[in-house]
């Protein structure tokens, strides 16, 4: 649930007319690194992203899902990376981008809506944490030193909590019907039911029409309008965009390859836009749990556990893929169907944030993550 | 949900901004149910205008004589072997003319009575009572699949249901059955006992027409004891033989008669004649009697009781059945002779209707009615009744199966009808004026209206857009 400070922050946000600059009454920051997270709200598939073409079982259960690997770049023996991220492997090669594959959080159950509950709200199940873990994040920054925004019309729950978040719906005014949706897809957030429903009848509508060109731009637009909230001195310093589209359970390659490729293109405006402001810059991209390993009868993948998360950034020790492969033969999946999941995603988070903004690790962990135990934080992630 | 909540959305249609508020008083939200029990009128103003089945038997019957001229005009022996060409195409082109302007006045009589409808519940201070005529209405599908069906599906509903709806169920039982509108449906009126009088004309028996079983099993099976209670094939067959005679004279293929009556009729040329044993009990009655006796003991059948209650108990207490109040509601039935006010006055005392997370999923039709009457809507705008119901995906009076349209969520709560309710409900409200949708939550739902709603109204950009998500809300999805 929302504070009441939030809602009177986004409250005069709110008036604010497309094409114009919001002009945001924060203090100066007195922190200059950025952290962004974008989510990928639907459950993405990261076999199909961070593609395991060295595994032998890999051109088997990927059928002719493994064609796209010849398209795309190379990354180690073991993995390629989908073409349709462009930019994030010219990143790859300049040692700026860092990919975790077989990763998950604690959730295990393959519902969108709780696992991106526990994804947002660092709990170990859903419900479990009312607040958001980026909410969070803001308590271990310098005190007026960090604003936190976010990138949509509508508060996503890793922002909510006590701390005052903003909101700024991206350049392009949304027609009216689409503002709407977005607003529909946020009061139905806390009903299990028609959450359910309703994502699925915004993802049925998303197919209705190529709206990839038009999507690509959006994509781009949201990337550039992040980027101008974040770069001024006294601008935000913690932002969170929404992507959706992942939740492909038929047509993947042609959707998969559209949803990628509209991530590339906002990673490419928000980098172009931060300027020399990437070196100080931290770029999180997460989903709430994987896909299945098998392809399905319908060209597509269903809900599974173990997936891939990214780390792009000026400082962001990459160029590498960290995993513990786990096989992706019949006989090596979780629960005989999914990506066995061998790295958690909260060690992750809170190893790359406590890097980034040279807090202990142990105090992060504890900030961000309460509810869970065993903490390991992944250390050399960012320099 | 609080209580004033549940009897105006899970008892009534919704709460209408213009309506007097139930009082906030124990007891109040039962007293308003029960007193709709007494206040109900079967014909309301609306209703008044609707046509009768007479005069739409007649319109039907206009629009068969017209296909018979087409297709004379078409198979019409050239005579004179010099006609002109012209001519007969003029002939044709008048009879298709014809046929087409009977045709919409067939269809006409479907959407004045589909918005007749709508208004009547728009308007209804008895909206529970009114959701029992809804109820029974559905009990009793007749689908306007049927050209022949659907303009009298309206007047089945205004003339073998309301005027019942607080009555007996064996009088409700005996009016639907012998309405036109399902004789058409059910395909009575193409049924011939083998023995009859008509039946044993050589012509007749040399085509094989006979027996039509669709009624007899459908009431067995539907309407009063329900699926698979013990009756067999062999019953269902006797109970065809009984019903014989009943038709509708000069409707259809016209069998046994060429006259319109302008409503049914019982024809005793067409009746099998003798004796019939169903479900061990012989029936000696003469003509009509003896389908009217068969029906009169199974409308009060043990079987048909626990049918009944438990059809009740799935609208009103949840998907799954509470055994409890099945039971109490089939004591009921039985203990009354069938007395509908008694049933229903049982729901109102059953704790289980009151439970107060919502129990239903609201249909299409039910949202559609909340979402109207919360708007202060009193006539859809020329029509639109018939447009919106479809686009929300449930034609009235259409469920396309004897069965009429199911009782459960899963039918209705499909990710493509979340997204038809968003979309009219966007249109709706912009249409709507000026209202608070914040205010107008707490008349919908007295004490019960949830956090994130509040929130989202809260936030909403503008008025319409507040209006629109409370169409939407959670708390309008389900009652």
């Amino acid at each position: 649930m929302l504070d009441r400070r939030s809602f009177l922050v986004r409250g005069t946000l709110a008036t604010l007319t497309a094409g114009a600059m919001p002009r945001m009454a924060f203090a100066r920051a007195a922190t200059q690194k950025r952290f962004v997270f974008i989510i990928q709200r639907g459950a993405a598939d990261g076999i199909g992203t961070v593609m395991p073409v060295g595994d032998p079982a890999h051109a088997a259960v990927r059928q002719s899902f493994a064609e796209d690997a010849s398209a795309g770049a190379k990354l180690d023996g073991m993995f390629t990376l989908h073409q349709g991220l462009s930019k994030a492997a010219q990143l790859y090669r300049q040692r700026q981008a860092l990919f975790i594959h077989a990763v998950a959080s604690p959730y295990r159950d393959r519902s969108h809506f709780d696992g991106q509950n526990v994804l947002e709200t660092g709990g170990a199940s859903a419900y479990q944490v009312r607040d958001g873990w980026m909410n969070r994040l803001l308590d271990l920054l310098p005190r007026d030193g960090a604003r936190a925004i976010a990138v949509s019309a509508t508060m996503p729950a890793a922002l909510r909590g006590g701390n005052e978040v903003a909101s700024y719906a991206p350049s392009v005014l949304p027609d009216a019907s689409d503002d709407l949706l977005q607003r529909v897809t946020m009061l139905y957030q806390g009903d299990a039911q028609l959450y359910a429903l309703w994502s699925e009848a915004l993802s049925v509508r998303g197919l209705v029409g190529d709206q990839s060109e038009h999507a690509g731009r959006e994509s781009a637009a949201t990337g550039r309008l992040a980027a101008q909230l974040l770069l001024p001195a006294d601008g935000a310093r913690i932002a969170m965009i929404e992507t959706g589209g992942w939740d492909t359970h038929s047509g993947q390659r042609a959707r998969l390859a559209g949803g990628l490729k509209n991530l590339d293109s906002m990673l490419a405006a928000l980098q172009l836009g931060l300027g020399a402001a990437w070196q100080e810059t931290l770029v999180l991209v997460a989903t709430e749990f994987g896909r299945t390993v098998t392809v399905n009868g319908t060209g597509g993948t269903d809900h599974g556990t173990g997936a891939a998360a990214m780390l792009f950034g000026g400082r962001v020790r990459g160029g590498r893929v960290i995993a513990d492969w786990p096989g992706i033969a019949a006989a090596q999946l979780y629960e005989g169907r999914d990506l066995r999941p061998t790295a958690r995603l909260d060690d992750v988070i809170t190893g790359a944030l406590s890097a980034h903004f040279g807090l202990d690790p142990d105090r992060v962990g504890t900030a961000l993550f309460p509810a869970l135990s065993g903490r390991a934080p992944t250390s050399g992630l960012v320099a | 949900m609080s209580e004033r909540s549940i009897a105006l959305n899970r008892f009534g249609l919704g709460a209408r901004p213009d309506e007097p508020e139930i009082a906030n008083a124990p007891g109040a939200a039962r007293d308003w149910l029960s007193a709709q029990l007494i206040a109900y009128d079967p014909q309301p103003p609306p209703l008044r205008q609707a046509a009768g089945s007479a005069a739409i038997l007649n319109d039907i019957a206009d629009y068969q004589a017209q296909g018979r001229a087409v297709r004379t005009s078409k198979f019409r022996p050239d005579v004179s072997g010099q006609a002109e060409p012209s001519s007969v195409a003029v002939g044709d082109d008048a009879a298709v003319a014809l046929r087409r302007r009977a045709r919409s006045a067939l269809r006409l009589h479907y959407v004045d009575a589909v918005n007749a409808r709508v208004a009547a519940a728009l308007v209804s201070r008895t909206p529970f009572a009114e959701r029992m005529v809804h109820f029974w209405s559905n009990h009793f599908a007749v689908s306007a699949d049927k050209i022949s069906v659907s303009p009298l599906a309206g007047s089945f509903e205004f003339e073998a249901i309301r005027p019942h709806v607080m009555g007996k169920f064996s009088d409700m039982l005996k009016a639907a059955e012998c309405h036109p509108a399902m004789l058409l449906y059910l395909d009575q009126v193409v049924s011939i006992g083998p023995g009859s009088v008509f039946g044993r004309r050589p012509r007749v028996a040399a085509r094989r027409q006979g027996l039509n079983e669709n009624l007899a099993r459908e009431i067995l099976e539907l309407h009063t004891l329900g699926a698979r209670t013990g009756y067999s094939q062999a019953d269902v067959t006797e109970f065809a033989r009984s019903l014989t005679g009943w038709t509708v004279p000069g409707i259809g293929r016209r069998i046994g008669s060429r006259e319109v009556t302008g409503g049914s009729a019982f024809l005793p040329e067409l009746h099998e004649l003798g004796t019939r044993t169903i479900l061990g009990k012989a029936y000696s009655q003469e003509a009509e009697a003896q389908a009217e006796a068969v029906l009169h003991d199974l409308a009060h059948s043990p079987a048909t009781a626990r049918h009944l209650a438990t059809k009740l108990t799935r609208h009103f207490a949840g998907d799954t059945p509470a055994p409890a109040m099945v039971a109490r509601l089939e004591n009921a039935f039985l203990r009354s002779g069938g007395d509908l006010p008694t049933l229903y006055r049982t729901i109102i005392l059953s704790p289980e209707a009151w439970v107060t997370e919502p129990v239903k999923f609201r249909s299409p039709w039910e949202w559609s009615l909340a979402a109207l009457r919360a708007l202060g809507s009193r006539l859809p705008d020329g029509g639109s009744a018939v447009g919106l119901q479809e686009q929300l995906g449930q034609r009235v009076w259409r469920p396309g199966q004897p069965s009429g349209f199911n009782d459960i969520a899963a039918t209705w709560a499909g990710p493509d009808a979340l997204m038809r309710r968003v979309e009219a409900a966007e249109r709706l409200a912009q249409r709507a004026g000026a209202t608070d949708a914040r205010a107008l939550a707490s008349t919908l739902f007295p004490d019960a209206v949830g956090a994130a709603t509040l929130d989202a109204l809260d936030r909403a950009e503008s008025p319409g857009q507040a209006l629109a998500l409370l169409l939407v809300a959670p708390e309008m999805m389900r009652r």
